[in-house]
Protein backbone atom coordinates (compact mmCIF):
# COMPACT_ATOMS: atom_id res chain seq x y z
CA UNK A 1 0.00 0.00 0.00
CA UNK A 2 1.32 3.75 -0.80
CA UNK A 3 2.01 5.38 1.52
CA UNK A 4 -0.20 8.61 2.24
CA UNK A 5 0.36 11.84 -0.08
CA UNK A 6 -0.58 15.01 0.46
CA UNK A 7 -3.16 14.89 -1.90
CA UNK A 8 -5.36 12.32 0.34
CA UNK A 9 -5.32 14.36 3.29
CA UNK A 10 -8.77 16.41 3.65
CA UNK A 11 -8.96 19.29 1.59
CA UNK A 12 -8.43 22.70 3.69
CA UNK A 13 -11.70 24.48 3.45
CA UNK A 14 -11.22 28.03 4.35
CA UNK A 15 -13.88 29.12 7.47
CA UNK A 16 -16.26 31.54 6.12
CA UNK A 17 -17.00 34.09 8.73
CA UNK A 18 -20.04 34.35 10.97
CA UNK A 19 -21.97 37.71 10.05
CA UNK A 20 -22.19 40.00 13.10
CA UNK A 21 -25.82 38.98 13.37
CA UNK A 22 -25.82 35.86 11.74
CA UNK A 23 -29.02 33.24 12.75
CA UNK A 24 -27.25 32.27 15.50
CA UNK A 25 -25.98 35.69 16.86
CA UNK A 26 -29.96 36.88 16.54
CA UNK A 27 -31.15 34.21 18.43
CA UNK A 28 -28.57 34.65 20.97
CA UNK A 29 -29.85 38.16 21.40
CA UNK A 30 -33.33 37.06 21.21
CA UNK A 31 -33.67 33.78 23.47
CA UNK A 32 -33.31 35.61 26.85
CA UNK A 33 -36.42 37.89 25.72
CA UNK A 34 -38.99 34.90 26.15
CA UNK A 35 -37.69 31.34 25.86
CA UNK A 36 -34.82 31.28 28.52
CA UNK A 37 -35.76 34.61 30.04
CA UNK A 38 -33.81 35.14 33.27
CA UNK A 39 -36.77 36.46 35.44
CA UNK A 40 -39.94 34.09 34.70
CA UNK A 41 -37.84 31.01 33.05
CA UNK A 42 -34.77 30.94 34.87
CA UNK A 43 -35.82 32.73 38.08
CA UNK A 44 -33.06 34.56 38.88
CA UNK A 45 -32.65 38.55 39.71
CA UNK A 46 -36.76 37.92 41.78
CA UNK A 47 -35.59 40.44 44.63
CA UNK A 48 -34.74 43.73 42.43
CA UNK A 49 -37.90 42.34 40.28
CA UNK A 50 -39.68 42.67 43.62
CA UNK A 51 -38.49 45.81 44.69
CA UNK A 52 -37.84 48.66 42.14
CA UNK A 53 -40.85 48.29 40.59
CA UNK A 54 -42.93 50.47 42.24
CA UNK A 55 -42.84 52.89 39.36
CA UNK A 56 -41.98 53.28 35.95
CA UNK A 57 -38.67 55.40 35.75
CA UNK A 58 -36.86 53.62 38.54
CA UNK A 59 -37.26 50.19 37.11
CA UNK A 60 -36.27 51.42 33.83
CA UNK A 61 -32.68 52.89 34.68
CA UNK A 62 -32.44 49.84 37.34
CA UNK A 63 -32.47 47.92 33.80
CA UNK A 64 -30.57 50.00 31.78
CA UNK A 65 -28.08 49.36 34.45
CA UNK A 66 -28.28 45.62 34.80
CA UNK A 67 -28.23 45.45 31.17
CA UNK A 68 -25.14 47.54 30.65
CA UNK A 69 -22.62 45.14 33.80
CA UNK A 70 -24.20 42.06 31.79
CA UNK A 71 -22.82 43.58 28.43
CA UNK A 72 -20.01 44.37 29.53
CA UNK A 73 -19.08 41.85 32.29
CA UNK A 74 -19.77 39.21 29.57
CA UNK A 75 -17.77 40.91 26.48
CA UNK A 76 -14.31 42.21 28.87
CA UNK A 77 -14.97 38.44 30.42
CA UNK A 78 -14.76 36.69 26.96
CA UNK A 79 -11.91 39.29 25.53
CA UNK A 80 -9.58 37.42 28.60
CA UNK A 81 -11.27 34.02 28.88
CA UNK A 82 -7.57 32.47 27.43
CA UNK A 83 -5.54 34.46 30.14
CA UNK A 84 -8.00 33.88 33.43
CA UNK A 85 -6.38 31.40 35.38
CA UNK A 86 -8.95 28.38 36.28
CA UNK A 87 -8.10 29.28 40.03
CA UNK A 88 -9.35 32.61 40.71
CA UNK A 89 -11.79 32.96 37.60
CA UNK A 90 -14.65 33.72 39.87
CA UNK A 91 -12.89 36.08 42.15
CA UNK A 92 -11.53 37.65 38.30
CA UNK A 93 -15.50 38.09 37.60
CA UNK A 94 -16.29 39.68 40.77
CA UNK A 95 -13.80 42.44 40.10
CA UNK A 96 -15.02 43.09 36.83
CA UNK A 97 -18.67 43.26 37.74
CA UNK A 98 -17.87 44.89 40.97
CA UNK A 99 -15.60 47.70 38.37
CA UNK A 100 -18.79 48.34 36.31
CA UNK A 101 -21.23 48.40 38.84
CA UNK A 102 -19.78 51.21 40.54
CA UNK A 103 -18.98 52.68 37.45
CA UNK A 104 -23.00 52.67 36.83
CA UNK A 105 -23.73 53.79 40.36
CA UNK A 106 -21.21 56.50 40.23
CA UNK A 107 -22.81 57.61 36.65
CA UNK A 108 -26.15 57.68 38.44
CA UNK A 109 -25.33 60.00 41.10
CA UNK A 110 -23.69 62.36 38.62
CA UNK A 111 -26.93 62.55 36.13
CA UNK A 112 -29.87 61.22 37.89
CA UNK A 113 -29.41 62.00 41.65
CA UNK A 114 -33.16 61.69 42.50
CA UNK A 115 -33.25 58.39 40.97
CA UNK A 116 -29.93 56.94 42.45
CA UNK A 117 -31.42 57.91 45.74
CA UNK A 118 -34.61 55.64 45.00
CA UNK A 119 -32.90 53.28 43.79
CA UNK A 120 -30.07 52.98 46.44
CA UNK A 121 -28.86 49.69 47.92
CA UNK A 122 -30.13 48.02 44.63
CA UNK A 123 -27.36 49.51 42.31
CA UNK A 124 -24.60 48.39 44.83
CA UNK A 125 -26.63 44.86 44.79
CA UNK A 126 -26.01 44.06 41.06
CA UNK A 127 -22.79 42.09 41.60
CA UNK A 128 -25.06 40.32 43.44
CA UNK A 129 -28.10 39.17 41.16
CA UNK A 130 -27.26 35.84 39.68
CA UNK A 131 -28.29 36.90 36.16
CA UNK A 132 -24.65 37.96 35.96
CA UNK A 133 -22.80 35.76 37.39
CA UNK A 134 -25.07 33.08 36.26
CA UNK A 135 -23.72 34.35 32.18
CA UNK A 136 -20.42 34.68 32.91
CA UNK A 137 -19.68 31.48 34.05
CA UNK A 138 -22.65 29.74 31.80
CA UNK A 139 -21.60 31.87 28.50
CA UNK A 140 -18.69 34.43 28.35
CA UNK A 141 -16.22 31.93 29.60
CA UNK A 142 -16.51 29.63 26.80
CA UNK A 143 -17.71 31.82 23.69
CA UNK A 144 -16.17 34.38 21.54
CA UNK A 145 -16.49 38.04 22.52
CA UNK A 146 -19.14 39.21 20.14
CA UNK A 147 -21.88 36.44 20.94
CA UNK A 148 -20.82 37.11 24.95
CA UNK A 149 -21.77 40.85 24.16
CA UNK A 150 -25.25 40.14 22.38
CA UNK A 151 -26.08 37.37 25.00
CA UNK A 152 -25.26 40.17 27.75
CA UNK A 153 -27.48 42.42 25.94
CA UNK A 154 -29.87 39.89 25.27
CA UNK A 155 -30.18 38.73 28.86
CA UNK A 156 -30.25 42.44 29.97
CA UNK A 157 -33.04 43.27 27.63
CA UNK A 158 -35.32 39.99 28.75
CA UNK A 159 -34.55 41.51 32.90
CA UNK A 160 -35.73 44.81 31.35
CA UNK A 161 -38.80 43.54 30.09
CA UNK A 162 -40.12 42.05 33.00
CA UNK A 163 -39.19 44.83 35.22
CA UNK A 164 -40.36 47.79 33.48
CA UNK A 165 -44.00 45.55 32.07
CA UNK A 166 -44.09 44.89 36.09
CA UNK A 167 -43.54 48.56 36.90
CA UNK A 168 -46.66 49.60 34.48
CA UNK A 169 -48.81 47.72 36.29
CA UNK A 170 -47.65 48.69 39.45
CA UNK A 171 -47.28 52.50 38.81
CA UNK A 172 -50.69 52.38 36.70
CA UNK A 173 -52.87 50.79 38.88
CA UNK A 174 -51.19 52.07 42.28
CA UNK A 175 -50.54 55.61 41.42
CA UNK A 176 -53.03 56.25 38.40
CA UNK A 177 -49.88 57.36 36.46
CA UNK A 178 -47.27 55.73 34.26
CA UNK A 179 -43.49 57.92 33.69
CA UNK A 180 -45.10 60.08 36.52
CA UNK A 181 -47.50 61.16 34.00
CA UNK A 182 -51.49 61.43 35.61
CA UNK A 183 -53.47 58.55 33.20
CA UNK A 184 -56.50 58.08 35.26
CA UNK A 185 -58.38 61.25 35.00
CA UNK A 186 -59.29 62.93 37.97
CA UNK A 187 -63.54 62.62 37.10
CA UNK A 188 -62.79 58.95 37.86
CA UNK A 189 -61.21 59.78 40.90
CA UNK A 190 -64.47 62.60 41.54
CA UNK A 191 -66.48 59.37 41.13
CA UNK A 192 -65.44 57.15 43.47
CA UNK A 193 -61.89 55.69 41.76
CA UNK A 194 -59.49 54.67 44.83
CA UNK A 195 -55.59 53.89 43.68
CA UNK A 196 -54.76 50.44 44.50
CA UNK A 197 -52.50 50.14 47.77
CA UNK A 198 -51.53 46.74 47.39
CA UNK A 199 -49.78 47.65 44.16
CA UNK A 200 -47.47 49.39 45.97
CA UNK A 201 -46.64 46.93 47.94
CA UNK A 202 -43.79 44.50 47.31
CA UNK A 203 -46.47 41.59 46.98
CA UNK A 204 -47.94 42.62 43.99
CA UNK A 205 -44.99 42.45 42.07
CA UNK A 206 -44.84 38.98 43.13
CA UNK A 207 -48.06 38.23 41.74
CA UNK A 208 -48.03 39.77 38.51
CA UNK A 209 -44.88 38.11 37.60
CA UNK A 210 -46.72 35.36 38.41
CA UNK A 211 -49.49 35.63 36.28
CA UNK A 212 -46.90 36.41 33.74
CA UNK A 213 -45.09 32.80 34.36
CA UNK A 214 -48.49 31.53 34.17
CA UNK A 215 -49.61 33.06 30.84
CA UNK A 216 -45.88 32.43 29.13
CA UNK A 217 -46.30 28.38 30.51
CA UNK A 218 -49.78 28.25 28.97
CA UNK A 219 -48.75 29.36 25.48
CA UNK A 220 -45.08 27.59 25.30
CA UNK A 221 -45.44 23.95 26.64
CA UNK A 222 -42.08 23.34 26.54
CA UNK A 223 -41.67 25.06 29.31
CA UNK A 224 -43.53 23.48 31.05
CA UNK A 225 -41.92 20.38 33.55
CA UNK A 226 -43.64 17.32 32.74
CA UNK A 227 -41.12 15.01 34.31
CA UNK B 1 -3.28 24.78 35.11
CA UNK B 2 -1.32 28.45 35.73
CA UNK B 3 1.61 28.67 37.72
CA UNK B 4 1.47 29.89 40.96
CA UNK B 5 3.43 33.78 40.51
CA UNK B 6 1.39 33.76 37.28
CA UNK B 7 -2.07 33.90 39.15
CA UNK B 8 -0.87 36.37 41.44
CA UNK B 9 0.68 38.99 38.77
CA UNK B 10 -2.58 38.50 36.90
CA UNK B 11 -4.54 39.36 40.56
CA UNK B 12 -2.65 42.25 41.06
CA UNK B 13 -2.08 43.88 37.43
CA UNK B 14 -6.23 43.28 37.17
CA UNK B 15 -6.68 44.83 40.50
CA UNK B 16 -4.60 48.06 39.74
CA UNK B 17 -6.21 48.21 36.51
CA UNK B 18 -9.71 48.41 37.87
CA UNK B 19 -8.65 50.78 40.73
CA UNK B 20 -7.53 53.13 37.78
CA UNK B 21 -10.53 52.80 35.77
CA UNK B 22 -12.73 53.85 38.77
CA UNK B 23 -10.70 56.44 40.37
CA UNK B 24 -11.00 58.25 37.14
CA UNK B 25 -14.73 57.60 37.29
CA UNK B 26 -14.78 59.02 40.50
CA UNK B 27 -12.90 61.91 39.94
CA UNK B 28 -14.30 62.84 36.13
CA UNK B 29 -17.54 62.49 37.90
CA UNK B 30 -17.30 64.34 41.01
CA UNK B 31 -18.39 67.66 40.36
CA UNK B 32 -21.87 66.73 38.77
CA UNK B 33 -21.87 65.05 42.10
CA UNK B 34 -21.21 67.74 44.40
CA UNK B 35 -23.39 69.98 42.56
CA UNK B 36 -26.38 67.61 42.77
CA UNK B 37 -25.70 67.00 46.88
CA UNK B 38 -26.02 70.94 47.31
CA UNK B 39 -29.09 70.85 45.13
CA UNK B 40 -30.28 67.72 47.15
CA UNK B 41 -29.85 69.88 50.45
CA UNK B 42 -31.33 73.03 49.17
CA UNK B 43 -34.42 71.03 48.32
CA UNK B 44 -34.71 69.27 51.73
CA UNK B 45 -34.36 72.66 53.47
CA UNK B 46 -37.39 73.93 51.44
CA UNK B 47 -39.41 70.48 51.98
CA UNK B 48 -39.02 71.53 55.46
CA UNK B 49 -41.29 74.71 55.15
CA UNK B 50 -43.22 72.38 52.88
CA UNK B 51 -42.13 73.87 49.46
CA UNK B 52 -41.48 70.61 47.18
CA UNK B 53 -40.18 71.67 44.25
CA UNK B 54 -38.37 69.54 41.59
CA UNK B 55 -36.90 71.83 38.88
CA UNK B 56 -33.66 72.67 39.77
CA UNK B 57 -33.69 76.80 39.00
CA UNK B 58 -37.02 76.90 40.60
CA UNK B 59 -35.14 75.06 43.81
CA UNK B 60 -31.95 77.51 43.51
CA UNK B 61 -33.79 80.54 43.00
CA UNK B 62 -36.14 80.38 46.17
CA UNK B 63 -33.26 79.31 48.19
CA UNK B 64 -31.48 82.07 46.79
CA UNK B 65 -33.50 84.80 47.65
CA UNK B 66 -35.96 83.59 50.32
CA UNK B 67 -33.95 81.75 52.59
CA UNK B 68 -30.68 83.55 55.18
CA UNK B 69 -28.59 81.02 56.61
CA UNK B 70 -26.81 81.62 60.00
CA UNK B 71 -24.88 79.41 62.53
CA UNK B 72 -25.82 80.46 66.53
CA UNK B 73 -24.74 79.07 69.25
CA UNK B 74 -26.36 78.26 72.72
CA UNK B 75 -25.77 81.47 74.35
CA UNK B 76 -27.84 82.93 71.73
CA UNK B 77 -24.95 84.96 69.98
CA UNK B 78 -24.70 84.78 65.80
CA UNK B 79 -21.87 83.46 65.04
CA UNK B 80 -19.26 84.21 61.88
CA UNK B 81 -19.21 80.58 60.18
CA UNK B 82 -21.53 79.47 57.53
CA UNK B 83 -23.99 76.04 57.86
CA UNK B 84 -21.81 74.70 55.16
CA UNK B 85 -18.74 74.36 57.23
CA UNK B 86 -19.95 73.14 60.08
CA UNK B 87 -20.00 69.42 59.98
CA UNK B 88 -23.40 68.50 61.90
CA UNK B 89 -22.32 64.67 62.73
CA UNK B 90 -19.23 66.55 64.62
CA UNK B 91 -21.45 68.93 66.59
CA UNK B 92 -23.94 66.32 68.30
CA UNK B 93 -21.81 64.55 69.96
CA UNK B 94 -20.35 67.66 71.52
CA UNK B 95 -22.19 68.94 75.03
CA UNK B 96 -24.55 71.46 74.32
CA UNK B 97 -23.26 74.61 75.12
CA UNK B 98 -20.35 73.82 73.08
CA UNK B 99 -22.15 73.40 69.81
CA UNK B 100 -22.04 75.42 66.80
CA UNK B 101 -25.68 75.49 65.68
CA UNK B 102 -26.88 76.05 61.70
CA UNK B 103 -30.01 77.47 61.34
CA UNK B 104 -32.10 78.72 57.95
CA UNK B 105 -34.39 81.43 58.00
CA UNK B 106 -36.94 81.40 55.40
CA UNK B 107 -39.07 84.12 55.03
CA UNK B 108 -42.64 83.58 53.84
CA UNK B 109 -45.17 85.27 52.16
CA UNK B 110 -46.12 88.66 54.14
CA UNK B 111 -42.46 88.57 55.44
CA UNK B 112 -43.56 85.94 57.94
CA UNK B 113 -40.16 83.99 59.59
CA UNK B 114 -39.80 80.32 59.64
CA UNK B 115 -36.84 78.87 61.68
CA UNK B 116 -35.50 75.60 60.02
CA UNK B 117 -33.30 73.37 62.08
CA UNK B 118 -31.39 70.42 60.74
CA UNK B 119 -31.50 67.27 62.50
CA UNK B 120 -28.72 64.48 62.54
CA UNK B 121 -29.42 61.13 64.24
CA UNK B 122 -29.14 57.76 64.03
CA UNK B 123 -31.40 54.73 62.51
CA UNK B 124 -31.73 50.87 63.12
CA UNK B 125 -29.50 50.70 59.82
CA UNK B 126 -27.57 53.97 59.79
CA UNK B 127 -27.53 57.93 60.40
CA UNK B 128 -31.01 59.23 59.69
CA UNK B 129 -31.17 63.78 59.08
CA UNK B 130 -33.66 65.95 58.38
CA UNK B 131 -34.64 69.63 58.89
CA UNK B 132 -37.92 70.34 61.35
CA UNK B 133 -39.18 74.09 60.57
CA UNK B 134 -40.69 76.03 63.31
CA UNK B 135 -43.24 79.33 62.87
CA UNK B 136 -42.32 82.63 64.22
CA UNK B 137 -43.42 81.79 68.10
CA UNK B 138 -40.48 79.44 68.50
CA UNK B 139 -43.11 76.78 69.41
CA UNK B 140 -45.07 75.41 67.04
CA UNK B 141 -44.23 72.65 64.18
CA UNK B 142 -44.45 74.33 60.31
CA UNK B 143 -43.23 71.32 58.82
CA UNK B 144 -40.79 68.40 58.83
CA UNK B 145 -38.54 66.64 56.55
CA UNK B 146 -36.73 63.19 57.49
CA UNK B 147 -34.10 61.19 55.01
CA UNK B 148 -32.58 57.70 56.16
CA UNK B 149 -29.59 56.20 54.74
CA UNK B 150 -30.73 52.17 54.87
CA UNK B 151 -33.74 52.17 56.66
CA UNK B 152 -35.76 48.85 56.14
CA UNK B 153 -38.04 49.58 53.14
CA UNK B 154 -41.66 50.01 54.54
CA UNK B 155 -40.99 49.76 58.10
CA UNK B 156 -38.23 52.64 59.81
CA UNK B 157 -37.66 53.95 55.91
CA UNK B 158 -40.96 55.17 55.93
CA UNK B 159 -39.76 58.43 58.24
CA UNK B 160 -39.00 59.72 54.54
CA UNK B 161 -42.93 59.08 53.35
CA UNK B 162 -45.52 62.06 53.75
CA UNK B 163 -48.07 60.27 55.87
CA UNK B 164 -45.20 60.58 58.78
CA UNK B 165 -44.13 63.95 58.18
CA UNK B 166 -47.47 65.24 58.04
CA UNK B 167 -48.16 64.35 61.25
CA UNK B 168 -45.53 67.12 62.71
CA UNK B 169 -47.56 69.90 61.11
CA UNK B 170 -48.31 72.42 63.85
CA UNK B 171 -47.19 70.27 67.29
CA UNK B 172 -45.81 71.77 69.57
CA UNK B 173 -42.44 71.71 71.30
CA UNK B 174 -42.99 73.76 74.18
CA UNK B 175 -44.89 73.06 77.28
CA UNK B 176 -45.16 75.97 80.30
CA UNK B 177 -42.47 77.48 79.05
CA UNK B 178 -40.16 74.39 79.04
CA UNK B 179 -38.81 72.43 76.31
CA UNK B 180 -40.43 68.96 75.86
CA UNK B 181 -40.16 68.45 72.21
CA UNK B 182 -42.26 66.53 69.69
CA UNK B 183 -42.03 62.95 70.96
CA UNK B 184 -42.36 59.71 68.54
CA UNK B 185 -44.05 57.54 70.82
CA UNK B 186 -46.53 54.10 69.91
CA UNK B 187 -50.21 54.74 69.69
CA UNK B 188 -50.39 52.57 72.62
CA UNK B 189 -48.37 54.70 75.28
CA UNK B 190 -50.30 57.17 77.60
CA UNK B 191 -48.25 60.36 77.70
CA UNK B 192 -48.71 63.18 80.39
CA UNK B 193 -48.43 65.44 77.82
CA UNK B 194 -50.71 66.64 75.17
CA UNK B 195 -51.61 65.32 71.79
CA UNK B 196 -49.91 68.54 70.44
CA UNK B 197 -46.71 67.09 71.72
CA UNK B 198 -47.21 63.77 69.82
CA UNK B 199 -46.96 62.29 66.91
CA UNK B 200 -47.51 58.51 66.00
CA UNK B 201 -44.18 55.98 65.34
CA UNK B 202 -44.18 53.64 63.09
CA UNK B 203 -45.60 50.10 63.66
CA UNK B 204 -42.46 47.85 62.91
CA UNK B 205 -40.13 50.61 62.68
CA UNK B 206 -39.36 50.97 66.47
CA UNK B 207 -35.87 51.59 66.24
CA UNK B 208 -35.77 54.12 63.66
CA UNK B 209 -38.94 55.86 65.19
CA UNK B 210 -37.01 56.01 68.71
CA UNK B 211 -33.92 57.42 66.73
CA UNK B 212 -36.27 60.03 65.42
CA UNK B 213 -37.30 60.72 68.63
CA UNK B 214 -34.16 61.12 70.47
CA UNK B 215 -32.89 62.93 66.97
CA UNK B 216 -35.59 65.97 67.62
CA UNK B 217 -34.65 66.30 71.55
CA UNK B 218 -31.41 66.24 71.16
CA UNK B 219 -30.68 68.47 67.96
CA UNK B 220 -33.72 71.02 69.17
CA UNK B 221 -32.83 71.67 72.29
CA UNK B 222 -29.82 74.01 72.02
CA UNK B 223 -31.30 76.17 69.64
CA UNK B 224 -33.99 77.22 73.03
CA UNK B 225 -31.91 79.48 74.12
CA UNK B 226 -31.11 81.46 71.03
CA UNK B 227 -34.89 81.70 70.54
CA UNK B 228 -35.51 82.57 73.90
CA UNK B 229 -33.38 85.44 73.06
CA UNK B 230 -34.54 86.22 69.72
CA UNK B 231 -37.80 86.22 71.28
CA UNK B 232 -37.40 88.40 74.28
CA UNK B 233 -35.86 91.29 71.62
CA UNK B 234 -39.41 90.60 69.82
CA UNK B 235 -41.37 91.52 72.59
CA UNK B 236 -39.43 94.41 73.63
CA UNK B 237 -39.83 95.76 70.23
CA UNK B 238 -43.41 95.25 70.30
CA UNK B 239 -43.93 97.25 73.38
Amino acid sequence: MAAPTITDAPPIVKQKKEALFSKKNLQTLRDPLDDTNPITVQVLGICSALAVTVQVKPALIMALGVMFVTAFSNLIISLIRKSIPTRIRIIVQLIIVAMLVTIVDQLLKAYVYDVSKKLAVFVGLIITNCIIMGRLEAFALAQKPWPSFLDGIGNGLGYGLILVMVAVFREFFGAGSILGYKLVPQWAYDHGYVNNGLMVLPPAALFIIGLYIWWQRSRKEELVNVS
Amino acid sequence: MHSNQYTLVYAAVLSILTAVVLAVAAEGLKPMQDENLALDTRSNILKAVRLDYTDRARINETYETAIEERVVNTAGEVLEEKPVQIDLKNQINKEPAERKLPLYIYTGEGGKKYYIIPLRGTGLWGPIWGYVSLADDFNTVYGAYFDHKGETPGLGAEIAEAPFQNQFEGKKIMDDGKFVSVNVWKTTYKSPLGNEHRVDAISGGTITSNGTDAMLKNCIAPYVSYFEKIGNKKQVALK
